[in-house]
């Protein structure tokens, strides 16, 4: 059993559960969006704030941004650990990754609630 | 037919600071041989050649080397297959140290096999003569006990060859599973347990290198998923 603190879920069982939920609330949002604006033409200001006005599509939002940040993290460790063998870089890299996922999901979560 | 250009990896620790290839003419008459009668050819040509092999038909597991960007037994494995413009070229099984021109250590394959505890556990008491299994229960092996350890997959897996001393790679895990599916084996728990962290199996992408080069025809990538299934079904 190979020990580890850095990766999401402290297992590679749900690290990889994970990895495939998010990917499937992701798909589901993007089939959804495409579609969306598919029906909707001639897009105007207010019927796309209307949207985002309702409760339910700003759950469903927030789930998909919560799914990107996991989904990335997840991966993005994987490719460092795979990588960047010296152990200052890695966590360096790690470190910066984590910051720009945190700084986006409040960056989101503002956009969907604010204005 | 005119000469085949053969070009062999060669590193002696002992004379050489880097690696070279050397490139050698092999007349092999027309014949459709083994890689490794050419091998042996060559060796009459220059001595001085080191390379692994032993039972010379695909039983030792000990001729494992890449083969035109292929891993593969050199001794089952005849030029048609692998010559390309009548040139082949040999090196070392990629991503193990290298002892001498095709001799790798698999120090590191090793006790990645060694890890997966392979052996039958069982802590029920002993019937007096032996522990029967049903033809289906033994069907189960099939595909798993036949590896000879090789190396021809995990030394082919890009996983392996980032985390050689994490991840147990291909043939490890295809022995791992050969236990879990084991109906004598009761050490199930605990053998999952090892495996659950994020590196041990989990660090398989699915890639299928291994499947694509395994001389026996085994395939680890679906003996990776059954394990996956065990551990998700134990856990949720
Ligand atoms: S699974 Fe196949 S390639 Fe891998 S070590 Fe066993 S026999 Fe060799
Ligand atoms: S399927 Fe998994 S074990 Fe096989 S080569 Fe790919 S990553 Fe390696
Ligand atoms: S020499 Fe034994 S497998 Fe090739």
């Amino acid at each position: 059993m190979v020990t580890n603190i850095t990766n999401l879920g402290r297992s590679g069982l749900s690290d990889w559960l994970i990895q495939r939920v998010s990917a499937i609330i992701l798909a589901v949002y993007a089939v959804f969006m495409v579609l969306y604006l598919l029906f909707h033409p001639g897009l105007d200001y207010a019927t796309w704030s209307g949207l985002f006005s309702q409760t339910w599509m700003r759950i469903f939002s927030l789930l998909a941004f919560i799914s990107i940040a996991a989904h990335a993290w997840v991966g993005l460790w994987t490719v460092s650990t795979d990588y960047l063998k010296q152990t200052g870089a890695r966590f360096a890299f790690q470190a910066v990754v984590m910051l720009a996922i945190f700084v986006f999901l409040v960056w989101g979560v503002q956009v969907l609630w604010g204005a | 037919m005119s000469t085949l250009q053969i070009s062999i990896y060669r590193y002696n620790p002992e004379t050489d600071s880097v690696p070279y290839m050397q490139e050698f003419e092999l007349d092999t008459q027309g014949r459709d041989i083994m890689v490794l009668n050419a091998l042996e050819m060559i060796k009459q040509q220059d001595s001085s050649m080191a390379y692994r092999r032993s039972c010379r038909e695909g039983v030792c597991g000990s001729d494992g080397m890449n083969m035109n960007g292929k891993n593969g037994l050199a001794c089952v494995t005849p030029l048609s297959e692998v010559v390309k413009d009548n040139k082949l070229v040999l090196r070392p099984l990629p991503g193990l140290p290298v002892i001498r021109d095709l001799v790798v250590d698999m120090g590191v394959f090793y006790k990645q096999y060694e890890s997966i505890q392979p052996y039958l556990q069982n802590d029920t008491t002993e019937p007096t003569m032996e522990r029967l299994q049903s033809p289906e229960e033994r069907e189960k092996l099939d595909g798993l006990y036949e590896c000879i350890l090789c190396a021809c997959c995990s030394t082919a897996c890009p996983s392996f060859w980032w985390n050689p001393d994490k991840f147990v790679g291909p043939a490890g895990l295809l022995q791992a599973y050969r236990f879990l599916a084991d109906s004598r084996d009761t050490a199930t728990r605990e053998r999952l347990a090892r495996l659950e962290d994020p590196f041990s199996l989990f660090r398989c992408r699915g890639i299928m290198n291994c499947v694509a080069v395994c001389p026996k025809g085994l395939n680890p990538t679906r003996a990776i998923g059954k394990i996956r299934e065990m551990l998700l079904s134990n856990a949720t």
